[in-house]
């Protein structure tokens, strides 16, 4: 049973990653100059917009928590509609603590928010999908010993990994090597991309590594 | 021995200092310089080379001008004379320039930027060693071998006016002089006047053959109100016009005695664009050199782009210029336009002098000198000039005679370049031995603490320091002969100065028994780590509740942070890395409440079952790691529930909104000033605020910010300390208006701009008087009946104490980071640390990040350039150097001492354990003396960096002085608990 669902994450999290390479290739087809460096506002947006959608076709497909008895499509909208409100807030409550840990004000505003959106993508996204839009579940799962199964581990440490790949990526921007990577918000944009990666591709695996310890309080 | 964790760690802090002094004092090495000191006298000048033939050339060339007038400019940056700026204020001198008969350069000086070294360099020739910056404000004697040391023993008559430096550089040099002190930043007129009024009779006269003028109006008007001032272009039409008239007057001596004159006109240093300097921006290195002879020829033309020289090489230039031998430990080259004129023998001649001096400079300071690619090509314009001379004495053909003598030219001045270069940057040696004991003793004290850590944080912060056992008596012994050996074999055998040899030998063995008992020291506690270690392997406890999420933040905050000052630009951008943390630590503590407030039972729930657990444990191994605080934590949680739950309606709210309200705070701060190097330039707040036309604006922010200070301040004091607050920061506000920084409501113009002594004086009354009353209430606790709420009072007043000494000193622009260091400090205590319930160890740590933040968000970076020296004259009428070099760190350290003082007032208020103030004494100290030890390695490391002397060095001494600062702050926290433990 649990090594069933381990393998069903590992196919979800190799989905997302392979999106993500394919936000990366694909468009250079469609578009003129395109390149990561280059047009990064418009990579950022094709990762974002492919990556919502790889999360929330395989959330529907695989239902990892498949509590949700009550199914009236009123219900839904209303869920819908408060994931939305729920996302948009993420946006702007990251904008701000970007601002606050000292990106500019007012100049570069669209590149701080569209770093926001991006961070978002990886790590609200993903806890809407799975814990809707439940304020208390989420801080339950971010704090000690309060998860409550594989899925939520993963939430955890891909969320987690995606906020330190951020953190890590300012790093670079005060060293003065002068390379174009260096300027706001590529490397904290480029940092969030590689911790969710490996946050993707650890998780399955440190839970396999770890499956005898873990228990749930739900399993 | 038994020794409180505190107290253990204020020793180990103190021994810290002594070997961070030790390493200062063998980093900051003697300046390349010529060892041959004594005999210089007496040496005759190299004579000219020949091939075969006898020169009959062998006494020093005549001088090529009878009279030199040196104008030095402080702050001259290259921009002000050549930029539009010149041509708009310097009518006169931009004519000279381009139409005169004149040389104009850049000429580069050296970092530090700073007028002492520079004057040094200007006159020696030399490199002057960083310590200089130091020795600046009190400058002894030169000795090195220099111009006017020279010109003197030529019989030359010297007359000086200007900055004082010069006659205490100089002190016997003079026939005459006048020296004006450079220490009130805030005069600009007085001290230019007071140089110009001896200029009229001086030109008149004929008695003298160098005058030397050091005007010191554009430095301080640089670092009042920056080089956009429109104060600089007055002072720059001031120096025009002085300029023109020793210039005509020169010229009309002239014509009566057909000798040539030389005026030169130039500045120590440039000024950055915040208006200070000290650092190597492009800026502070650039300084304009103009000189001015009827010697040279007119040629109008290339003016804008003059060309780029070293500061050093006036030194040579001005011997030559007057027929004097160049300083030994000169590594300048000749300015060769100046001797461009003169016949070909002369001109070969005097290259000839400068690169024998040269190459024997490199010869003394370069072992292997006869690899240096300056050295061979020395040899070969050595040997090209004897055959000239050759064909010359011969009376050969002119047009051959001109072609060789030019090649000769060319290849003598490749040769003076490359030698420049390679001795320029024959980096000073280092006193390795000395910076090698200094680095052991602090690395042993490191770690002695490191692995004490988990013994100071329990409950009874008792150590047991193995300092007279008697199995490391042996081990003890044997090291210290080891050691000895060690001393007698380096004294011996090197022949470099070392510091450590020079001391007396006791002092010496002092440090040798230091260095091994600490050793032993080491040795023994890591022993007993381990074995504590087995035992706890037998009988394993469960460690899950050893790290919180914050500890981890903590710790890996302070490791990262000390490892990224391997980086030139973190060491730069320092500040940014502060920032950074000190976010990430308010989002932490963030989440923590969040968790807190709305998972608070389960929290309870999962931490209640580990708290019998533990107290076995602790029963079964005292010295096990980290348990302390959470027993006392622990201990406090049982008899009450969690506060936090307890909270409701606004309070609750209030916890809710406090990281936020925080961080917003910091956010401020951080655009109040644009510190650091990279984005300096960029305009902030400070500057919007200290420009002339906001200070109504200004006026009104300092006015609301002394009004908050007294409201966050006085609600803990006594009513005559809140009194005494009240008419102190009134003071402050009239002493502002005084200086001219703000303006009183009714008054639209300032007019009389006076020091401020008076007011400043008043403020110190009230200083003096709430410290005072703060030390009573601390005497008064100690009689066993009195309350408790007593030493709370007066450890708050002293407190308030210091915030408005801080307010009298700090800037009126960055009093708002007093406020809000205030209002941090209290929201933090109140709704963060007390419902949260942080242990001693974590508060200290916090606070310890917080106060390195503050000191960068009150406009500090790690360059010379941001101390604010003026802060150490405030009420001062003469430069007293005691209270001066106090004021001015008390200034810059305004933002680490205030949250240390916060500290011991919180935990003393709190009092929740008496092992509190010990813990986090310890919990201090260790965590600073991380990054100096991680830093002492990385420099010795580094030490042939591009940047180790701009970048790496100032931040080394930053770091002593913090080291400094810490370990009175620990002394006084050890003072502080033992108080507490009597009482
Ligand atoms: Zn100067
Ligand atoms: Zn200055």
């Amino acid at each position: 049973m649990k090594d069933t669902d381990i393998k069903r994450l590992l196919y979800v999290h190799l989905l997302c990653i392979f999106s993500i390479i394919l936000s990366i290739f694909i468009p250079s087809f469609f578009l003129e100059n395109f390149s990561v460096l280059e047009t990064h506002l418009t990579w950022l947006c094709i990762c974002s917009v492919s990556v919502t959608a790889v999360n929330l076709v395989s959330y529907l497909v695989v239902k990892p928590n498949a509590s949700s008895k009550r199914s009236s499509l009123s219900y839904k909208v209303t869920r819908f509609l408060k994931c939305c409100i729920y996302f948009l807030m993420s946006c702007f409550s990251f904008h701000v603590i970007f601002v606050l840990y000292g990106a500019p004000l007012t100049e570069l505003a669209l590149e701080t928010f569209l770093l926001a959106v991006t961070l978002s993508t990886f790590t609200t996204v993903p806890c809407l999908c799975l814990l809707g839009p439940n304020f208390k579940a989420w801080l339950r799962v971010f704090s000690r010993n309060g998860v409550t199964s594989i899925w939520e581990n993963s939430l955890q440490i891909t969320t987690v990994s995606s906020f330190v790949g951020t953190w890590l990526g300012a790093f670079p921007i005060p060293l003065d090597w002068g390379r174009p990577w260096q300027e706001w918000p590529i490397s904290c944009t480029l940092g969030a991309t590689f911790g969710y990666v490996a946050g993707l591709v650890t998780s399955p695996l440190w839970i396999y590594w770890n499956r005898k310890k873990l228990t749930y309080k739900n399993n | 021995m038994r020794l409180g964790s505190g107290t253990f760690a204020a020793c180990c802090v103190v021994i810290e200092v002594l070997g961070v002094a030790l390493f200062l004092r063998g980093f900051f090495p003697a300046p390349v310089c010529s060892f041959s000191e004594t005999e210089h006298q007496t040496e005759s000048p190299a004579p000219e080379p020949s091939a075969g033939a006898i020169s009959n050339w062998t006494e020093l060339p005549r001088p090529l001008f009878r009279k030199v007038v040196i104008m030095l400019i402080d702050a001259l940056r290259d921009d002000f004379v050549f930029g539009s700026k010149g041509v708009k204020f310097m009518p006169y001198t931009t004519y000279l320039v381009e139409k005169g008969s004149s040389h104009s350069f850049v000429a580069e000086a050296k970092p530090p930027t700073v007028t002492m070294p520079r004057i040094k360099a200007l006159m020696t020739g030399g490199l002057p060693g960083f310590i200089d910056v130091v020795r600046n404000l009190n400058s002894p004697a030169l000795l090195e071998d220099n111009v006017i040391t020279r010109a003197k023993a030529a019989g030359k008559r010297i007359i000086f006016y200007g900055d004082e430096t010069w006659v205490k550089l100089f002190p016997k040099h003079f026939v005459e002089y006048d020296g004006t002190t450079s220490f009130f930043v805030s005069d600009y007129t007085e001290v230019d006047d007071n140089v110009t009024r001896h200029l009229d009779k001086v030109l008149k006269r004929r008695d003298w053959d160098v005058l030397i003028l050091h005007y010191l109006g554009l430095d301080h008007i640089g670092h009042v109100s920056g080089p956009n001032s429109p104060l600089v272009g007055r002072k720059l039409s001031e120096m025009d016009s002085v300029l023109m008239k020793i210039h005509t007057s020169l010229l009309s001596e002239e014509r009566e005695t057909l000798l040539p004159n030389l005026l030169v006109l130039c500045g120590d240093h440039g000024m950055s664009e915040a208006g200070g300097h000290g650092a190597s921006s492009v800026e502070e290195v650039n300084t304009a050199l103009i000189l001015i002879s009827s010697a040279f020829e007119r040629k109008p033309g290339d003016i804008r782009h003059p060309k780029y020289i070293q500061q050093t090489d006036l030194a040579a230039t001005l011997s030559i210029g007057l027929g004097l031998p160049i300083p030994k430990s000169s590594i300048g080259s000749l300015i060769f336009p100046v001797v461009e004129g003169k016949p070909m023998r002369e001109q070969l001649r005097f290259l000839h002098l400068n690169t024998v001096q040269l190459s024997k400079l490199l010869q003394e300071n370069v072992p292997s000198y006869e690899k240096e690619p300056g050295f061979e090509q020395f040899k070969v314009s050595e040997r090209l000039h004897g055959n000239w001379i050759r064909l010359y004495l011969e009376e050969n053909n002119s047009e051959v005679l001109s072609n060789l003598g030019s090649k000769v030219r060319r290849q003598y001045l490749e040769a003076l370049r490359t030698l420049s270069l390679s001795l320029s940057r024959q980096a000073a040696q280092y006193d390795i031995y000395s910076m090698a004991v200094g680095a052991v003793l602090v690395l042993e004290v490191l770690a002695l603490l490191l692995p004490s850590l988990p013994r100071a944080l329990t409950g009874k912060a008792e150590l047991d320091v193995p300092l007279l056992s008697p199995a490391s008596s042996l081990l003890f012994y044997l090291l210290l002969l080891a050691l000895a050996a060690l001393h007698v074999a380096v004294c011996t055998s090197t022949d470099s100065p070392c510091y450590l040899c020079s001391l007396p030998w006791l002092t010496a063995g002092g440090v040798l028994v230091l260095v091994s008992t600490l050793l032993c020291a080491v040795v023994s506690a890591l022993a007993e780590l381990l074995a504590s270690g087995k035992r706890l392997r037998k009988n394993p406890p469960q460690s899950s509740s050893g790290w919180s999420g914050l500890d981890l933040l903590i710790s890996l905050g302070t490791v990262g942070h000390a490892l990224s000052l391997g980086a030139s630009s973190f060491v730069e951008q320092e500040h940014q890395t502060w920032y950074f943390l000190v976010n990430t630590l308010c989002l932490a503590l963030c989440h923590e409440t969040y968790r807190h407030c709305f998972l608070g039972h389960d929290c309870a729930r999962q931490r209640c079952p580990h708290a019998g657990e533990e107290f076995d444990w602790v029963a079964v191994a005292p010295q096990a790691k980290s348990t302390g605080p959470d027993v006392w934590e622990l201990d406090r949680a049982s008899k009450h529930p969690s506060p936090l739950e307890a909270l409701r309606g606004p309070e609750r709210w209030m916890v809710l909104v406090s990281p936020w309200v925080i961080l917003t705070c910091c956010r401020l701060l951080r655009s109040l000033n644009q510190t650091g190097v990279q984005w300096a330039h960029r305009p902030d707040l400070g500057h919007w605020l200290t420009s002339s036309d906001h200070k109504a604006e200004l006026s009104v922010l300092a006015a609301v910010s002394l009004i908050m200070i007294f409201v966050l301040v006085q609600k803990r004091c006594s009513l005559a300390s809140k009194v005494a607050m009240a008419f102190g920061l009134l003071g402050i506000y009239c002493y502002r208006v005084a200086v001219g920084n703000l303006l009183f409501p009714w008054q639209q113009n300032n007019k009389g701009i006076s020091k401020g002594i008076t007011e400043a004086r008043f403020v110190y009354v009230f200083v003096l008087g709430v410290l005072f009353t703060g030390t009573k209430d601390l005497l008064k606790s100690q009689i066993p009946a009195t309350d408790f709420a007593v030493k709370t009072v007066g450890l708050w007043e002293i407190h308030s104490g210091f915030v408005l000494l801080a307010a009298l000193l700090l800037r009126p622009h960055r009093l708002p980071v007093l406020v809000l260091g205030l209002a941090i400090q209290a929201v933090m205590a109140r709704f963060v640390w007390t419902p949260l319930r942080h242990d001693a160890a974590q508060v200290a740590a916090m606070h310890y990040w917080f106060g390195q933040a503050f000191f960068y968000f009150q406009g500090n970076s790690n360059s010379i350039a941001t101390v604010d020296i003026s802060a150490g004259f405030v009420g001062l009428d003469a430069y007293a150097e005691v209270p001066a070099v106090l004021l001015t760190t008390l200034a810059t350290y305004t933002g680490p001492v205030l949250w240390a003082s916060h500290l011991l007032n919180f935990l003393t208020s709190e009092a929740g354990s008496g092992s509190a103030l010990s813990h986090a004494c310890f919990c201090y100290a260790l965590i600073c003396s991380l990054p100096v030890s991680a830093y002492i390695i990385l420099v010795t490391s580094l030490r042939y960096h591009l940047f180790i002397w701009s970048v790496f060095s100032p931040k080394l001494l930053y770091e002593g002085m913090h080291l400094l600062i810490t370990a009175a702050v620990c002394v006084f926290f050890t003072a502080m608990d033992q108080t507490n433990a009597k009482s």
